[in-house]
């Protein structure tokens, strides 16, 4: 039996429209309440104590220094900690406070609550510790043979892919090693929270996260308390971009309201948050593609290390995609990939936008352009001739089932018009390389054109039992939709609520609270995978709803069920003799129901690489444009062009905004963005030094295509867009570097003297 | 020296802001203009992002000039007028054109930089309401944001400027 | 700890004397990133915003006297613009909006940052500064006298820096400020070069290339002798040997650091002086900002 449900005709709001987002005005007021914006009756400050050491030994720790300043209410160490020491999204690595030794800058070691900020972050100054500092490991290819610098060893996670026949040969082979920087999210909005202690002698944890439950699961254990007595409840969250899957700053926060009894808040400085929160893999690939005369594809091999920094956090799944995604969206019968994340005494690296998909994009896309060089052939040719089709067969023995125009995104990118050429003297002086520093000479400038293809998963992989939960409740005619996933800037609330709205046809939607207290989990706001699996879980909580409500319809009127439908919020029967609103349609009675949405259980991979790991797939394809002046090495982005795989564009303005931000920060990490390391201690961690792109270098971006082949098994089509627009734009604007300089450039962030010094020593050689 | 405002240990000054003169009491000296407006004077619209006056998510006005509220000394903004966010937001629900252009354009992600480009375009917009794009992008090029790649909020300023000379044509 | 904000100099003055070791703050922009991380905390402020005597800016025969507290965001007005083009220019590549409308002249002098923007071009337009006591003492320096290493001034205990003066129009002025993004960010490598047809002197100043800005003496000498001063054009090509650009290089003292390589500092700075004096040569005339 199945009940017919439509959309009315004439509403507004639902799928496929640009709907505006219900936290819009609120947050353009200032109004909306972030995580650092909560206050509480009598509430006090965290700050924590943070090692300055990359690796030592912590030979004494004296808190009473902290306890003697005036203000202050609590400090709490190792020790303090009662259930389970230590935290982890993977495995639990990493200590609440680091006890006998410190493995990277920045590891909290003592944290203070106190009357005043700064009396906090005074108070935790005074801490006197010991440190015996030892040498850091920071070289991640030494790590692999050095002593371990934790008893769960060096080697974080090793995968190996090894498909088809591994002694292939083809008749033309590229080879090249690569690298790309360790990346920050550099969200706006800091760390932040308020952990209140409640009188069942449990705590309720007001914060921005990515994922309630999981922090919940962490913050209990580490508490020794029960699910039900540690409540999260989301807060606004400032961005996220991967960095707030892993806990911060949770454990400690909630342990200092509990031992005070008041309301306790934190908030990251900007320096607290680059040392507090894990960061893209930094990663050194070595590649060689060998091909046939033709240009197909013979065999990608790979060897890949990415550096995971002192802790395990999403290490594991990070190095996978990377080892899954390493030869591109292309199809290639023979591949050997040998993947490894190694520990080191490095800033902990997890998960941020694109997820191990970035840093083998750069390398692969670079591989293929210069196989192109090597076969005299076009690029774009090359990347159609080996494009991915549905039905062709991955590095992982896995048959793509689902919608993979990769052809497609490829021919809208290549078919786009070219930004004009400026003259010589028509572009203003600031839209040259060099912006406002009137650096440029214009006829040093050269453009460069540059091209590339990526493609990622959606959703959680290998084996993982990905689900998400929600709620529908209808009652006197009002639709509220509760589910704890978290909204993180990219729109869900707009999307929940316009699922709701093509379902019941009525424009008032409400959204419940996001908690972890009264309702299932609703996995992580990552992955690209929310509008997937929260859209599925909304979507069939209201139909479930929806379907309850025909019946009741069908029994009151005794008609048959088939004979009744929902339509344009109304229940209508085909002879037109049932018309009633929703209200009328309950007769007073309220439905309530919870959908628990899976997607289809994926498998993890064998000891060569090989199963079915992964759900679907997204891709897209970047053409960036960029002005180089070859004297100084500056580089300005001036368009970036793009297609994008979507499946169904729900809300294209939203959508719009995600491949926009995304591209945006591939840009950054292609020309500016990297956390420098000198041996192991962060060099830049301020907005000062850690520069992201103004309004002056991130470049117009034009979209030439949403592709809208609709994903079988999603629901209504859609693809996640979270992250495949961040895939291949650094690989882009670094062929169009390439394209403007004629350098190699095989390490991202591409710097001026990277160039500049590059060029500057080959005209020497010539002269 | 009778006119010289002179802030003693305990640290008591007034503030006007958005208008009105606010007091505040017992502030260490150290606590920057953004501090206080957030957690002594409860307007939270201006945002903590760096720290540094890199970012732009505390933008403010002062004697209306644009500046970054947490580059401030609080005790020293004594005798200034200052706007915050909350000074340019209509009472009740309803939008400023900017605030409006904003949210109908998709230049609102996260939010956490929004109050602040408000801010900085609406001042942008009253001094040179006709800012070509690149003038845009020069002049909110201090307000950092992570979300959008800037691309809506362009069209956010542009839609707004279409909105203001429309009113004005009418006027 | 307290604050005063004096609403005249001699207020300022009176307050000092009395406590000659306060801080002065002038914009802001730097004291207060460091008082925000922990790393100052003063016992006494002075605030100089609200004395008049230091706002703005007037001309006083053929110089222009700059008050310190003349903000980057006056240096770019057009009026001021015209008159010395150089510092408007290196007003413009500081920081934001923001910060040009709080920052000051005189904050970045006394800041003494090895790449404060303003520096360099002082240096090149031969600036002086001057100084006040509380006792009417005035003391007037140029820039190498007063900012003598990295944040270090040679500035007294109850000293104001009050004015700058430049001479108005004086010559070609060409700043260049290389940084690894288009706007809002700190120089990698800075460049001022004045070309002064009427006195007949070319001064060069680099800056972020060392602990304090970098008169480069040996590259004016040099650049010096390729001038046809009659003709104001240039008689020599000011590369093809590679000489030109390799005093430069010499000239500069850079390290290594997080923003950048001692290498390409080097390197930047040698051909932003070379394309300042092509652009000091051109019929354009010098853009404004």
């Amino acid at each position: 039996m199945t009940t017919v449900l439509t959309t009315g005709p004439g509403l507004r709001g639902g799928l496929g429209e640009s709907v505006r987002r219900p936290d819009g005005g609120p947050k353009a007021r200032g109004e909306f309440a972030f995580s650092s914006d909560l206050e509480a009756e009598d509430m006090l400050w965290a700050h924590l104590l943070r090692s300055p050491h990359p690796s030592a030994a912590i030979s004494s720790l004296d808190l009473s220094p902290a306890f003697a300043v005036p203000g202050v209410a609590a400090v709490l160490a190792a020790g303090d900690v009662p259930g389970r020491q230590s935290f982890g999204l993977d495995y639990p690595d990493q200590p609440v406070f680091a006890g006998k030794v410190v493995r990277h800058v920045g590891e909290p070691i003592a944290a203070v609550a106190a009357d005043h900020p700064i009396t906090a972050r005074r108070a935790a100054e005074a801490i006197a510790v010991t440190y015996e500092v030892t040498e850091p490991l920071t070289d991640p290819e030494a790590a692999m043979e050095a002593p371990p610098i934790h008893e769960r060893g060096n080697v974080l996670f090793h995968q190996d892919i090894v498909h088809g026949d591994p002694g292939a040969t083809g008749e033309v082979s590229v080879e090249g090693s690569y690298a790309t920087a360790m990346q920050d999210q550099a969200f706006l909005g800091p760390e932040s929270a308020l952990a209140v202690p409640a009188g069942d002698g449990g705590v309720d944890l007001y914060l921005a996260t990515q994922w309630l439950h999981v922090d919940r699961d962490q913050i209990a254990a580490c508490l020794g308390l029960p699910l039900d007595l540690v409540r999260l409840h989301l807060s606004g969250v400032g961005g996220a971009f991967g960095a707030r899957e892993d806990m911060s700053m949770q454990v400690q926060l909630c342990l200092l309201a509990m031992r005070t009894g008041r309301p306790v808040k934190i908030v990251f400085s900007r320096e607290e948050s680059f040392l507090g929160h894990v960061h893209r893999h930094p990663a050194r690939m070595w590649y060689r593609h060998s091909a046939d005369a033709d240009g197909n594809l013979v065999k990608v091999e790979a060897k890949l290390i990415l550096d995971g920094g002192a802790y395990l956090s999403s290490s594991p799944a990070v190095l996978q995609n990377a080892a899954c995604f390493a030869a591109g969206p292309y199809r290639v019968p023979n591949a050997v990939v040998d993947a490894t994340a190694v520990r080191t005494n490095n800033p902990p690296c997890g998960a941020m936008r694109g997820f191990g998909a970035v840093q083998v994009c750069f390398a692969y896309e670079t591989q293929m352009d210069k196989l192109a060089a090597a076969l005299r052939m076009d690029p774009v040719e090359l990347r159609l001739r080996n494009a991915l089709r549905t039905g062709d067969t991955m590095i992982t023995g896995q048959v793509l089932s689902g919608a993979a125009p990769v052809a497609e995104v490829i021919r809208a990118v290549a078919a786009a018009p070219l930004p004009a050429e400026p003259g010589p003297s028509d572009a203003p002086e600031i839209a040259l390389p060099g912006g406002a520093g009137r650096t440029a000479e214009r006829d040093r400038v050269r453009r460069g054109i540059g091209f590339a293809v990526g493609f990622k998963n959606l959703m959680y992989s290998a084996g993982f039992d990905d689900f998400t939960t929600a709620r529908c409740r209808l009652e006197e005619g009002r639709v509220t939709i509760t589910s704890a996933a978290v909204e993180v800037g990219q729109g869900l609330v707009t999307l929940m609520q316009q699922i709701a709205r093509h379902i019941f046809g009525v424009a008032d939607v409400s959204l419940g609270e996001a908690t972890t207290a009264g309702i299932g989990s609703a996995g992580s706001t990552s992955a690209s995978r929310q509008t997937w699996m929260t859209g599925g879980a909304v979507e069939a909580a209201c139909r479930a709803v929806a379907e309850r409500l025909v019946s009741s319809v069908a029994q009151r009127l005794e008609r048959p069920l088939a004979s009744l439908r929902l339509d344009g919020g109304r229940v209508c029967s085909d002879d037109g003799a049932v018309d009633l609103s929703l209200v009328g349609a309950a007769s007073g009675q309220v439905f309530e129901e919870t959908a628990v949405y899976r997607h289809p259980p994926t498998e993890e991979l064998d000891e060569k690489g090989q199963g079915n790991a992964h759900v679907s797939f997204a891709f897209g394809a970047h053409r960036a444009v960029v002005d180089v002046d070859l004297d100084l090495g500056l580089v300005r982005v001036v368009d970036v062009t793009t297609a994008q795989d979507v499946g169904r564009a729900l809300n294209p303005l939203q959508l719009i905004g995600q491949i926009e931000g995304g591209t945006a920060q591939g840009v950054g990490l292609a020309v500016m963005e990297e956390i420098v390391l000198d041996r192991g201690t962060v060099r830049n961690p301020s907005f000062t030094d850690y520069i992201i792109p103004t309004a002056l270098d991130s470049p117009p971006v034009t979209i030439a295509g949403l592709i809208e082949e609709p994903e079988p098994g999603a629901p209504h089509g859609a693809k996640g867009a979270g992250e495949p627009p961040a895939i291949s734009s650094t690989a882009a604007v670094a062929a169009a570097i390439r394209d403007a300089t004629g350098l190699e450039l095989a390490r991202v962030p591409i710097r001026p003297q990277d160039i500049a010094l590059a060029l500057a020593a080959f005209e020497e050689d010539r002269q | 020296m009778t006119n010289t405002t002179s802030v003693p240990e305990l640290l008591s000054y007034t503030l006007n802001v958005n208008g009105r003169d606010h007091q505040v009491s017992d502030a260490e000296l150290g606590e920057n203009l953004l501090f206080v407006l957030r957690e002594r004077l409860g307007l939270r619209g201006s945002k903590n992002a760096c720290e540094q006056g890199e970012c732009g998510s505390c933008s403010v006005l002062v004697d209306g000039r644009l500046e970054c509220s947490c580059t401030m000394l609080a005790a020293a903004a004594t005798g200034r007028q200052i706007v915050t966010v909350e000074g340019l937001t209509p009472s009740g629900d309803g939008l400023s054109e900017v605030q409006e252009a904003f949210v109908a354009e998709g230049a609102v992600q996260c939010g956490f930089c929004t109050p602040g480009l408000i801010v900085s375009v609406s001042d942008l917009l009253d001094r040179l309401p006709l800012a070509t794009e690149l003038e845009i992008r020069e002049a909110i090029s201090g307000n950092l944001c992570r979300c959008t790649g800037y691309g809506r909020i362009i069209a956010a300023v542009q839609a707004a400027q279409h909105a203001r000379s429309a009113r004005e044509a009418l006027r | 700890m307290p604050v005063f904000v004096p609403a005249s100099l001699e207020e300022a003055f009176a307050v000092l004397e009395g406590a000659p070791g306060a801080q002065l703050l002038a914009g802001g922009t730097d004291f207060m990133v460091e008082v925000n991380a922990g790393q100052r905390r003063p016992a006494t402020v002075v605030a100089l915003g609200a004395v008049p005597e230091l706002k703005g800016w007037r001309l006083d025969g053929d110089e222009v006297v700059l008050g310190a507290g003349l903000t980057y965001t006056e240096m770019i007005s057009p009026e001021l613009a015209e008159l010395v083009p150089g510092l408007a220019q290196a007003a413009r590549t500081v920081g934001s909006p923001q910060i040009r409308n709080a920052g000051t002249l005189g904050g970045n002098i006394a800041t003494a940052s090895p790449a404060g923007d303003t520096l360099p071009m002082l240096m090149a337009l031969g600036a002086t500064m001057t100084l006040g006591r509380s006792d009417g003492g005035r003391r007037a320096v140029g820039l190498d006298e007063l900012v003598v290493g990295p944040k270090r001034t040679t500035l007294q205990p109850g000293e104001v820096l009050l004015e700058v003066r430049v001479r108005a129009g004086a010559g070609r002025q060409e700043f260049l400020k290389v940084g690894t993004r288009n706007a809002m960010v700190i120089a990698v490598a800075s460049a001022a070069v004045v070309v002064d047809f009427e006195r007949r002197s070319v001064r060069v100043a680099l800056g972020s290339v060392g602990p304090v800005v970098i008169r480069a003496e040996e590259v004016e000498r040099e650049a010096a002798k390729l001038i046809d001063w009659d003709a104001r054009r240039l008689v020599g090509p000011l590369e093809g040997s590679g000489d030109f650009g390799e005093l430069v290089r010499t000239a500069a003292r850079p390290i290594d650091d997080h923003r950048s390589t001692a290498a390409y500092r080097r390197h930047a700075a040698g051909v932003c002086v070379t394309r300042a004096f092509r652009r000091a040569f051109s019929s354009e005339e010098s853009t404004a900002p």
